[in-house]
């Protein structure tokens, strides 16, 4: 293979990207070495298995993806806003739609959340870590190795065109060949390991390691929305895992499951994509719904109104959401009754989601609202998704769906429930949780010019695009016609709105590092729930001692009755287990493997994979046990972290 | 994470961990459930399917598939039996029954890849057509299972013999018991829907 057939060449915009990476990669390099921080690089983060610096490093990585889905999506807004423009070229525009879609969702939405949950899960329910600490750092670097494959494909060897769909026979390996689809495959499927390690992870953990007395319906809704996220990600993820698979046979090794020729069958792929695709738009929206309930209930001041009628919606919910595929592709042509099933089943969604909506209105209802940030996220989510929500059960409707199919109005839809619903989560969630992460708030006022910009450009963005659907502007087109000018217009106004929002939150945490002011209690919002009950910043093993859980906001329950989580009678000593930097190792080694098989170079793959087996082995020989914090230690620690050690 | 240590109940269950091992085994074979049903589901859409290549009548051997069952259901019961002496606290009899285990895994599997080479040679291949490929990955997704529980197994045999038997390798045996008999399971679904139906279609 030539080398300029293997780094991508003609693009200018490209070139640049290149240029970039480079100056930023020896930025960092320079930055290390100068300060010799290398070594804390290791210690500290690359080879932690603490769940609150696992979370953070999947927060940190899903902003950066959030930056280049970003940067995607301003470059196709651009291209979009005045007809016939050349900014990008078909080819360009092709891949920059499929790898907007494929980062945003796989590699912003889903790690956001993960991270989220990594760091807040196991606090909420009065847990030291995560059942598999290890099996927890080698899910992080499964999905920091899937999202740098899948990055990297736009310099070298070119980025899959074929949409985040990546629907056969396009993306077979007749009419896309080439590694262009190949990094899409093997990114996802490296990234999926993890995933589906982390559903397992967490599901173990949230149901045997809650604090005495936490039984199941005591447990914050955060909780049951990432318990129940998790029993999607292990149901659905196998499907994608096959899927993937066998599209990937398909393409390195001739077999003919989605093939033209073969008698293979290109619209199974559709059925296995979206079975396991609409589950997972729950796994990116019911931890969100998780989130604003969270933040809801803290901001008014009250108990979350209608707790079990939110948790059985969050479960029938997550069952619909395995009995809807086919509303997909409607079009396809399975047939009016095929169609009519599906459209029933999709349609009984909105119950559940609608009970949750009064639910979270109910619990606002008389009571004194606390406009901080994340409460304007919460409450901008509510009306948002609601648009969304029923334009959403508009294309639900099979024959009506002929006419909206792959049009401006499905893209208008999609994009309201899902930035609403998870990236307004993210940001809620980010500025909620911000203070236990880091030991300072996110400043307020840049907050609220941040959210104020992103909420007016997403309703400038995205409202025009329903009514340009509705005028016929299918979606994946590079030209517009002038008769949809002035809507896309106003589209691409709103879309540089939310990149200067975006903007400005990123600058949020820079200022709010240097001039907020520390915490010096653990419970920064008047919390209701465990998490504020441990002091900030959180030590290792969490809590040094539990209390007895009576009732769902415990944290309310401890300060009414002036108990902590230091309570120096009940104190023992406290295993941890040991940092490892094997997840790392394997990790890369797969990525070597994958990034092989990418250019069907299979010896090197065949090598990588072996390596990737050698470190299964070396793991299954570590008898490491991990080690303690004895009394003395624990009381040092919690003794300087809530101040006692000053009186 | 956590300590706790309980003194009753066998070996395996002993600490906190090992319960939390076992309970996130279970789930994984929830996963291994979702996959293996992806893949049963493709092979029964693309069944038929054979363009140019031979009908899987033509080419199915029900001895030598009934070998191979009785060889895997033989290597799930001998697995139960190791279990069984671990939790009598004989290492010498877990040990000679998981290498009678290995030995019959074994044995399924020269049968397994024998049988790939024939339908090679007969001209059914992955690539020949649909229905070949899914034969092909449903089949081989299992014997690459049971050649990945093989190797655990061996790994699993050499700690034994280096610690004996704690804590820690009851645990590990009991978990790749579990794995052993759930690849049984899904043989059984293998053996039916794909061979004795295919037999007769």
């Amino acid at each position: 293979m030539k080398l300029d057939e293997f780094f991508v060449t003609g693009e200018p915009l490209i070139y640049g990207g290149m240029v970039a990476i480079v100056l930023v990669t020896s930025a960092i390099i320079f930055l290390l070495t100068y300060f010799k921080k290398w070594k804390w690089l290791w210690r500290e983060w690359l080879t932690t298995v603490d769940h609150k610096k696992i979370g953070i490093m999947y927060i940190l990585s899903a902003l950066a993806m959030l930056f280049r889905g970003g940067m995607d999506a301003l470059m196709m807004r651009t291209q979009l806003a005045v007809p016939d423009l050349n900014f990008l070229s078909a080819q360009h525009y092709d891949e920059i739609f499929t790898t907007h879609g494929t980062v945003m969702i796989i590699f912003m939405a889903m790690p956001f959340l993960i991270g989220l949950m990594n760091i807040v899960v196991p606090l909420q329910i009065g847990a030291r870590d995560f059942a598999f600490p290890f099996v927890n750092a080698l899910s992080f670097w499964s999905f920091f190795f899937g999202a740098l494959l899948f990055n990297v494909s736009f310099v070298i060897g070119g980025s899959p065109d074929a949409g985040w769909t990546s629907y056969t026979p396009l993306s077979g390996a007749a009419l896309s060949p080439g590694p262009g689809q190949n990094f899409y495959l093997m990114g996802l499927q490296l990234a999926g390991i993890g995933t589906l390690a982390t559903g397992i992870n967490l599901m173990v953990t949230i149901l045997k390691m809650r604090a005495p007395g936490m039984k199941m319906f005591k447990m914050p809704i955060f909780t049951w929305s990432s318990l129940i996220t998790c029993f999607i990600i292990i149901f659905a993820f196998p499907i994608l895992t096959v899927a993937l698979a066998l599209l990937t046979i398909d393409r390195i090794f001739g077999s003919q499951f989605f093939t033209l020729t073969g008698e293979g069958l290109p619209m199974m792929w559709a059925n296995l994509f979206w079975m396991w695709g609409h589950p997972e738009v729950y796994i990116v929206v019911l931890p969100a719904f998780g989130i604003f309930s969270e933040v809801i209930a803290t901001f008014a001041h009250k108990r979350i109104f209608g707790y079990s009628a939110m948790v059985w919606s969050i479960i029938i919910i997550a069952g619909l959401s395995f009995l809807v595929w086919v509303h997909h592709f409607f079009t396809m042509g399975a047939g009016a009754f095929v169609n009519s099933v599906f459209s029933v089943s999709t349609m009984l969604i909105a119950v559940p989601t609608g009970v949750k909506i009064f639910n979270w209105l109910g619990t606002l209802h008389k009571s004194k609202i606390e406009f901080s940030t994340a409460m304007l996220w919460a409450l901008s989510f509510i009306p948002s998704f609601v648009i969304g929500g029923v334009t959403g059960v508009m294309l639900g409707m099979a024959a009506a769906d002929y006419q909206f199919h792959n049009s401006y109005f499905l893209v208008a839809h999609f994009h309201y429930v899902l930035i609403a619903g998870t990236v307004f989560a993210c940001f809620a969630g980010l500025t909620y949780w911000y203070p236990k992460m880091f030991g300072h708030k996110l400043n307020e006022r840049l907050g609220k010019w941040s959210f104020w910009l992103f909420l007016i450009g997403f309703h400038v963005c995205f409202l025009p695009q329903y009514f340009i659907g509705l005028d016929g502007m299918p979606r994946r087109i590079f030209h517009i016609g002038p008769e949809w000018f002035t809507l896309n217009f106003l589209s691409t106004i709103g879309a540089f709105g939310m990149g200067i929002g975006f903007a400005i939150f990123v600058y949020n945490i820079y200022y709010s590092f240097r001039y907020s002011k520390r915490e010096t209690t653990g419970d920064a919002w008047g919390g209701r729930t465990l998490e504020w009950a441990t002091p900030t910043p959180v030590p290792p093993y969490n809590f040094a001692t539990l209390p007895e859980v009576n009732n769902i906001d415990a944290f309310m329950e401890m300060k009414e009755k002036g108990e902590t989580t230091f309570d120096e009678k009940k104190l023992q000593p406290i295993h941890m287990p040991s940092n490892s930097g094997k997840p790392f190792i394997m990790m890369a080694i797969l990525f070597f493997a994958s990034f092989a098989l990418v250019f069907e170079w299979i010896t090197l793959a065949a090598i990588g994979l072996a390596g990737g087996l050698i470190m299964m082995i070396i793991r299954s020989f570590d008898y490491d046990e991990g080690y303690h914090f004895s009394v003395n230690e624990i009381k040092q620690i919690e003794q300087s972290r809530r101040g006692l050690d000053h009186e | 994470m956590s300590e706790q240590n309980f003194s009753s109940g066998p070996l395996e269950y002993q600490t906190e961990q090992s319960r939390l091992n076992i309970l996130g085994f279970w789930i994984f074979l929830a996963a291994e459930l979702a996959l293996f049903s992806t893949l049963f589901a493709t092979y029964a859409v693309l069944s038929g399917r054979t363009a140019d290549a031979p009908a899987p009548f033509e080419l199915f051997e029900p001895t030598s598939t009934l070998i191979m069952t009785f060889l895997l259901l033989t290597s799930s019961f001998t697995c139960g039996i190791a279990v069984h002496e671990m939790r009598n606290g004989s290492k010498k009899g877990l040990l000679t029954w998981l290498i009678v285990t290995l030995l019959l895994g074994f044995a399924f599997l020269g049968f397994e890849i024998d049988e790939f080479i024939t339908y090679v040679h007969e001209g059914a291949t992955l690539q020949s057509s649909a229905y070949w490929s899914a034969f092909f990955i449903l089949a081989g997704t299992h014997g690459l299972h049971v050649t990945l529980g093989a190797g655990w197994m061996i790994l699993l045999v050499i700690q034994l013999m280096q610690r004996g038997i704690t804590r820690v390798t009851s645990r590990k045996v009991f978990i790749v018991s579990l794995y052993w008999h759930f690849l049984d399971v899904v043989w059984i679904f293998i053996f039916t829907s794909v061979y004795l139906i295919g037999m007769v279609m």
